[in-house]
């Protein structure tokens, strides 16, 4: 379905992915692991060409995408949704028209400029809202959301792009625990009933471990791990995060649960 | 586990659809109407306008370009004297660039402290502000043009007016652009110093100076092209520089087109160059603040 064939990024000198090879062969979720800078989001920013690869390819069911250009490559993006960290909405505009900014790809600039978007698309913007259970916010500005709720709205904007693949750069970094397990949830939740592929950047392990069907360490800009979240071992992730024998799972934790029960989640590691 | 259900709506869906297209159907008819009194607007203006002008828009449309031709046919008849005539006006030409230099010196100068006493949160006597916004406003309403021909009237014609002029009109406009970058900087490093019992000229200067500079120096070079512009203008009036030597050649009847043709290369050429300069420079201040 999805292949990754050497994908390589350099800035400069710099090499921040480093010949990066992924094969998916049905819509899996699969979470990304790693330390700040080693390559997870440029990993994820050429998966949706939002930055060009320097060399290497990515296939998606037959067709070339490092290649496309112009409106072929838009089409690309709206078909392969992104989900940012920091939401990226227009804050000033209602959440509704954020959400139909999905489907910019199918209209024409004309259109957008006088906001004519169609009935039946309003309709399914707020169904959408309506399923990760935030209709009640629909005609207020996305600037008047909570961080939780901006992001529940960004996700509408990628469900709005009816996508084949989500790709979710740190989508719970900058949220509190429990707006993280919502969004973490409604991410799986799309998985499951709507077989699309959600491919994450997480910085914390436990989340990778616990709504992931494979994860993929990151070191340096390589792919240092690949595989079910049963292989992801204690001495594999200090060698993704480059940490000591100090290390520990709860110390990248963001679970409430994690603070009551650190020496739980330790045996369940090792075991 | 905390359970957290996904669809927790205390309002039917339906009802949220009605609202919110009922919403967006009287955005539209607002939106349509005013796009509709705009384009009534536009068109009977331009009929009002076309009637009273004395000559008619559609009747001296195709005659637009009779007087550059003639200027130009005249210019290519005479263009061996081009050269001599550009090193005859380059002089003017650097009188007018000095006039605009420094009245951009004296203006920027004049426009930082109008900034500084006027913004919100920065000013020394936060009482005054309203006092300050409306001396940089009373300053930029006048046009230069009026200041130098009243300054002309009084002290002479020649540059000193036209600086004069030009350097009220400056501090006033970079008053008001620099104030909204000064409003727009973070008063935390401010906060600081004073914390630390920094008198309000060292706070400004090493608080807000810092953030402030890249824009500041941008704001005075885009400035600094208008004040050319301005400065040869202002030569039409009597102030000197090349101004004056343009609207001696560009009368119509007297035959000197070819001098006018050498003027209007120089100060093109003039500003074509200090517009490179500065949108170079600027783009190096803009990079230089992301490093």
């Amino acid at each position: 379905m999805l292949q990754v064939d050497t994908l390589t990024k350099r800035f400069g000198d710099k090499t921040a992915v480093d010949a990066a090879s992924i094969f998916v062969d049905k819509p899996t979720m699969i979470g990304i692991i790693g330390r700040s800078g080693a390559g997870k989001s440029t990993l994820l920013r050429m998966l949706n060409r939002l930055s060009d690869a320097t060399t290497g390819s990515i296939t998606f069911e037959g067709q070339e995408i490092t290649a496309l250009r112009g409106a072929a490559k838009r089409n690309w993006q709206s078909r392969c949704a992104m989900i940012f960290q920091q939401f990226n909405l227009v804050p000033r505009m209602d959440v509704v028209s954020n959400v139909l900014h999905g489907t910019l790809n199918k209209r024409s600039t004309f259109s957008t400029l006088f906001n004519l978007y169609p009935q039946a698309d309003i309709h399914k913007a707020i169904e959408i809202l309506d399923r990760l259970g935030i209709a009640e916010q629909a005609p207020k500005r996305a600037e008047a959301l909570s961080g939780g709720q901006q992001q529940r709205v960004a996700i509408a904007r990628a469900l709005m792009q009816n996508p084949k693949i989500i790709l979710a750069d740190e989508p719970i970094a900058s949220l509190d625990p429990m707006n993280a397990q919502v969004v973490m949830q409604s991410l799986r939740a799309i998985h499951e009933e709507d077989g699309r592929m959600v491919i994450a950047n997480l910085h914390t392990l436990d989340t990778a471990r616990r709504y992931c069907d494979r994860v993929i360490g990151m070191r340096d800009g390589r792919i240092v791990f690949d595989g079910t979240p049963a292989q992801l071992t204690t001495g594999v992730a200090r060698d993704i995060y480059g940490a000591g024998a100090d290390f520990s799972e709860a110390a990248t934790s963001t679970e409430i649960g994690t603070l009551d029960r650190p020496e739980a989640r330790k045996t369940e590691i090792h075991a | 586990m905390a359970v957290i259900s996904l669809s927790g709506a205390s309002q039917s869906v339906n009802g949220i659809q009605s609202s919110y297209m009922a919403q967006v159907q009287r955005r539209r008819l607002y939106g349509g109407l005013t796009l509709l009194i705009f384009i009534v607007l536009m068109v009977s203006g331009f009929n009002i306008a076309d009637n009273r002008n004395a000559g008619g828009f559609w009747d001296g449309l195709h005659q637009i370009g009779d007087y550059p031709a003639d200027v130009l046919s005249e210019a290519w008849e005479k263009r061996a004297d081009l050269p001599g005539l550009i090193a005859k006006y380059f002089p003017a030409l650097i009188e007018t660039i000095n006039i605009a230099a420094v009245s951009t010196l004296i203006g920027a100068i004049g426009g930082l402290f109008l900034s500084l006493l006027g913004t919100r949160g920065l000013a020394k006597w936060p009482r005054l502000i309203p006092l300050f916004r409306r001396i940089s406003d009373v300053m930029r309403a006048v046009p230069e043009i009026v200041i130098a021909l009243v300054l002309i009237f009084v002290l002479g014609g020649g540059p000193v007016p036209a600086m004069i002029a030009i350097s009220i009109h400056t501090a006033g406009a970079l008053g008001k652009m620099f104030s909204e970058v000064a409003e727009n900087a973070d008063a935390k490093p401010v906060e600081g110093l004073a914390s630390t019992g920094a008198t309000w000229s060292q706070r400004m200067l090493l608080g807000v100076f810092p953030q402030i500079a890249p824009n500041y120096v941008s704001y005075t070079l885009l400035r600094f092209e208008i004040n050319i512009r301005a400065s040869a203008i202002l030569g039409f009036v009597g102030a000197g520089g090349i101004g004056y030597e343009l609207r001696n050649a560009m009368g119509w009847g007297q035959g000197r087109f070819d001098d006018a043709a050498a003027i209007f290369l120089l100060l093109f050429g003039t500003i074509v160059f200090f517009d490179q300069l500065s949108s170079r420079y600027r783009n190096r201040l803009t990079d230089g603040q992301s490093h």
